[in-house]
């Protein structure tokens, strides 16, 4: 298996004038080609500080983060980065929200454009392509923020708890639908959550971090015998629990 | 209309009677206003020297469109508070990007915005009027004096209030600063700046105003101190009527202005 991502002792703090607040602590894990890997922790851990570090909106004060051996500030790799809230901007349409990244990155052509539809069509938002943001639902609205990533085509994705901002019954829908949708289009995903259950519905490993100053505490790989791997069908499972009690367990261990 | 239940005829039956008692009594104070002064003035109660009469100020009005000398005033008015308006939206935006940009900037000339902001700006204007001359720019700065520093603090501050989720989602899909002013500040900001315009025309015409009671030869300011000078207080009161259906005419346009960015955007 390739090695997409790599993170060496990987530290980072918050400076303020009252002091330091470490957030990171000699992390280090990599991730491969096509798998889901899902890190769990307490609210406040650093996850959302791990991401930004991955995407390279923050640089390490220590450590090395690689991705494909390259060192993050030389690679040219697309980073995906689905963010908790959807951030669809409300004087766009949603083809118009669809196409913000190309349009940044300056690859805004016919066929980027043919992808935009194709995505928005197979995803089932081809109706509301000229919609404003407002007029769809929370999920919809999810999907077309998961649009907004994929048409850039990442070989990297990275979610921040992008469905705690829904309520119950279409977070698991939503979550479903994504799952499925990722391990379609065979997308290499972190994703942060504070949700055990969604980690290990979603995940092929799940990694546990412990309160901050974040650091990993276990790693638990995640194995479900089904046909159809789907992440509802994944609940319905008695080793769902199981891993749900394990990851419960070391959790609450630690603190 | 035969489908309606009788609960929502009631309904706008009285959102109809309601707005039918608004348009009515509005209408009703003006009138009764205008007459009662026609009338005290008429009978001799109060002096129609000093007070003027809506007759007076009909008559003067028509005697200023058949000589033509109205329009001159009044288009020098609004010249000067629309070339000052527009040059402060202009300034005040740019200035505004400028200190969104560098926050070590913005930092740094905060307290002089600030002291600039709360100068009563008619002090100002005598000062102009030795550095520029008694011409029609002094009149154009001073109308941009009033507005302009406040305009570049309100601004400002709604360039920093907006959503930092969504600035973030701007450098995650590889943007950098111009992407975030470009693409999310400048739109998420359009109703601030729109209202902030609204605030501005009023500021302008107070500063033009103040102007040209100082340092114009023509001009609805000019002749309302000129007026005053002479004690012709039919002029003076048509000039202060002029004005209040000129601020409600550039406010008026700034209206259509939002109404169309609101279905534009």
């Amino acid at each position: 298996m390739k090695r997409i991502l790599e993170l060496e002792h990987v530290h980072y703090a918050y400076h303020t004038p009252e002091g330091e607040t470490p957030a990171l602590t000699d992390l280090t894990f990599s991730v491969n080609a096509g798998e889901f890997l899902a890190i769990v922790g307490p609210s406040g851990c650093g996850k959302t500080t791990l991401l930004s570090l991955i995407a390279g909106l923050l640089t390490p004060e220590k450590g090395q983060i690689r991705i494909y051996q390259k060192p993050l500030s030389e690679s040219t790799t697309n980073i995906g980065y689905m963010l908790q809230h959807d951030e669809l901007f409300e004087w766009r349409t949603i083809y118009q929200n669809v196409l913000l990244g190309l349009e940044i990155q300056h690859m805004l052509n016919a066929s980027t454009r043919q992808h935009a539809h194709e995505l928005l069509e197979t995803y089932g938002l081809k109706q509301f392509e000229n919609a404003r943001p407002s007029e769809l639902s929370g999920g919809m609205r999810q999907r077309a923020a998961l649009i907004r990533t994929l048409v850039l085509k990442p070989d990297l994705l990275l979610l921040d708890e992008p469905f705690s901002a829904l309520d119950y019954q279409t977070r698991l829908n939503v979550g479903d639908d994504i799952g499925q949708i990722l391990r379609k289009e065979k997308k290499t995903a972190i994703l942060v959550t504070h949700d055990l259950s969604e980690a290990i519905s979603l995940a092929d490993r799940v990694i546990i971090l412990s309160r901050r100053p974040a650091t990993i505490h276990q790693t638990i790989p995640i194995f479900f015998d089904l046909d159809n791997d789907t992440p509802l069908n994944r609940r319905d499972t008695p080793e769902f629990k199981s891993y749900f009690k394990l990851i419960w367990k070391e959790m609450n261990e630690h603190e | 209309m035969n489908n309606l239940s009788t609960g929502q005829k009631n309904y706008l039956h009285q959102r109809r009677q309601h707005r039918r008692i608004v348009s009515f009594s509005r209408i009703l104070i003006l009138a009764g206003f205008l007459l009662l002064w026609e009338a005290t003035t008429a009978a001799g109660i109060i002096d129609s020297f000093i007070f003027s009469s809506p007759s007076a100020i009909a008559q003067c009005f028509f005697r200023m469109i058949l000589d033509k000398s109205i329009f001159l005033h009044l288009s020098v008015t609004l010249y000067e508070t629309i070339l000052s308006f527009l040059l402060v939206t202009i300034f005040s935006i740019l200035a505004a990007v400028l200190l969104w940009f560098s926050k070590k900037l913005s930092e740094i000339l905060d307290p002089f915005l600030v002291v600039l902001n709360s100068l009563p700006k008619s002090a100002l204007a005598p000062l102009l009027i030795v550095w520029l001359g008694a011409n029609q720019t002094t009149v154009i700065v001073a109308g941009m004096s009033v507005a302009i520093f406040g305009s570049i603090l309100n601004l400002y501050t709604s360039f920093t209030t907006v959503d930092p989720g969504k600035i973030k989602l701007i450098y995650t899909l590889g943007g950098r600063r111009l992407q975030a002013l470009s693409k999310v500040v400048l739109p998420s900001s359009i109703p601030s700046i729109i209202s902030n315009m609204k605030v501005n025309i009023g500021l302008c015409l107070v500063g033009v105003i103040i102007g040209e009671f100082l340092a114009a030869r023509s001009g609805l300011g000019y002749l309302i101190i000129y007026s005053s000078q002479v004690f012709k207080m039919d002029w003076l009161l048509m000039s202060i009527v002029l004005l209040c259906i000129m601020a409600m005419g550039l406010y008026a346009i700034i209206n259509l202005l939002e109404k169309w960015c609101i279905r534009k955007f």
